[in-house]
């Protein structure tokens, strides 16, 4: 149940300089672990990487040690930065939530989705209540391991914490790994154990 | 006419609803702002925290008048102390009143970015103003040539605030606008927020990072469930949850990561059943009979409040 980047390399276009060169990252089973940056060095690209939306130029994605599946369901998921580009515009969130799988009612409860949201369209929703939804959908009982890239930087303080708690409660109980994206110091050294700089394992920086 | 108490941007009363359709041709009005009186004055910093869903955005659209069709709104919009009309926010937004959008699709996914910079201005100067403003922003000159998709989450943010500020507005209504940029950026950003407002812009900052907003506003007001709970000089934000008067507020800065990072229970009552009295009543700790009743705002310790214990 470990997450590993062996050497990925990444360039968005031929010819441009490459944005992630040689990182190396190991997450084990269950652990929570931090990474941050300044904007541009490359923390979105690598967490689309990590859950497979995008091909590294050099270097692989382990996932126990082997090649993440391409086909399937894939046991790393990517919550985004931005819930209203991570919905279909024009699903209704009923259905969007049940993408993966259908969230029991205490996990919607849980998430602080409420019911009459379902019925709606993701440009009806605020930000911060999309974003419960996408969390929800990620937390599918096949999920492994999530990478969270500045998932609560739309939410107001007291959601975030509600959220957090949460996830941390349900990474606990299931032993999901945890690579999470954030600009906020003081978030990451709460919820994660270990803190990685991504300008310090990146050498296209 | 003006005076110099006027205020730049003054909020009466406002009321928002949506008509949804239900089922059929079953219309429903969705009441999501209610008597929301906000000002903001010249050379001023306000900042408008909240949960999120509490109606923030929702209020800058309205004060730029691009809401949804289907919303209807009431009450007053001033601005320099005339009422703002269709006709009037078409004419003031993007040059006198510059919004700072939220969410990054709002930048034109096919025209470079630079170029969509100096539109805000329009002529060579705009066009100089911007390749300056990229630059104070930690934009490459490179950066200009690209297109939205290929701008990182942080790079997306510089650029609208970098889109907003080249005309100079008057007013400043920035919505979110430091997500994704490092603390670094951030502050640069609220930095220059200062330096617009103390050269006389009027500024109402939306943001859910009140570490960063209560070091450059002069006040702030805290939202609940599409009204205001407490309006209060960002002074009393430093000193802590006690100085503060709304218990939502007090809560707000417990769930702080940097604080206690313990989370009240439950959540903000759903636009579509409100309770007739105080909105923040079932998750209180302070809550009495009394609360049933209807709560206005009132003047507090130099600050405003809606609630009746608050002392």
């Amino acid at each position: 149940m470990r997450l590993e980047a062996k050497q990925l390399s990444f360039r968005y276009a031929k010819g441009e300089p490459p944005i992630l060169e040689d990182v190396d990252l190991r997450v084990g089973a269950g652990e929570r672990v931090a990474l941050v940056g300044p904007s541009g060095c490359g923390k979105s690209t690598l967490a689309r990487i990590l859950s497979g939306y995008l091909e590294p130029s050099a270097g692989k994605v382990l996932w126990n040690g082997n090649i993440l599946p391409k086909k399937g369901f894939c046991p790393v998921q990517l919550i985004g930065q931005h819930p209203e580009l991570s919905v279909n515009p024009r699903h209704r969130m009923s259905k969007i939530l049940c993408e993966a799988y259908t969230p029991d009612a205490d996990m919607i409860a849980a998430m602080g989705i409420e019911s009459a949201w379902l019925s709606r369209r993701p440009g009806e929703l605020s930000g911060g209540e999309l974003q419960r939804f996408c969390i929800a959908r990620a937390l599918a009982p096949q999920t492994k391991f999530l990478v969270c890239d500045e998932i609560s930087t739309m939410l107001d303080v007291i959601t975030q914490a509600q959220i957090w708690e949460l996830l941390l409660r349900a990474t606990e109980r299931r032993g999901l790994g945890l690579l999470v994206i954030t600009h906020n110091r003081a978030l990451a050294g709460r919820v994660c154990e270990r803190v990685v700089s991504l300008p310090e394992i990146n050498c296209a920086l | 006419m003006t005076s110099k108490d006027t205020p730049v941007l003054a909020v009466r009363e406002l009321q928002i609803s949506f008509s949804m359709y239900r089922k059929g041709l079953r219309k429903e009005s969705l009441r999501v702002i209610r008597s929301l009186s906000l000002d903001v004055r010249k050379g001023e910093i306000v900042a408008v925290v909240g949960s999120s869903g509490a109606g923030k955005s929702l209020l800058a659209h309205a004060v730029l008048g691009i809401l949804p069709s289907n919303a209807v709104t009431e009450g007053e919009i001033l601005y320099k102390g005339e009422t703002l009309t269709p006709a009037l926010q078409r004419k003031y937004r993007g040059t006198e009143i510059a919004l700072i959008p939220q969410s990054v699709d709002y930048l034109d996914p096919l025209m470079r970015v630079g170029k969509q910079a100096a539109c805000a201005g329009g002529g060579p100067e705009a066009q100089r103003a911007a390749r300056a403003a990229f630059a104070r922003y930690g934009l490459e000159p490179r950066v200009e040539r690209l297109f939205p998709f290929q701008l990182s989450g942080g790079m997306a943010r510089r650029v609208l605030i970098v889109t907003a500020v080249v005309a100079r507005p008057a007013l400043i209504i920035a919505d979110e606008p430091t997500p994704g940029l490092g603390a670094e950026a951030a502050t640069e950003t609220l930095r220059h927020f200062r330096q617009l407002a103390d050269g006389g812009a009027a500024v109402l900052l939306i943001t859910h990072d009140i570490d960063l907003a209560l070091h450059v506003a002069d006040r702030i007001a805290v939202f609940y469930a599409g009204t205001t709970a407490e309006i209060a000089p960002a002074e009393d934000f430093k000193r802590g949850r006690d100085a503060l008067r709304h218990p939502y507020s007090k809560a707000f800065l417990d769930a702080l990561p940097q604080n206690a990072f313990k989370p009240i229970a439950g959540a903000q009552p759903y636009a579509g059943r409100p309770p007739q009295a105080c909105l923040f009543a079932d998750r209180c700790p302070e809550r009495t009979n009394a609360c049933a009743g209807a709560v206005a705002m009132r003047a507090l310790r130099g600050g405003e409040v809606r609630c009746i214990h608050a002392t």
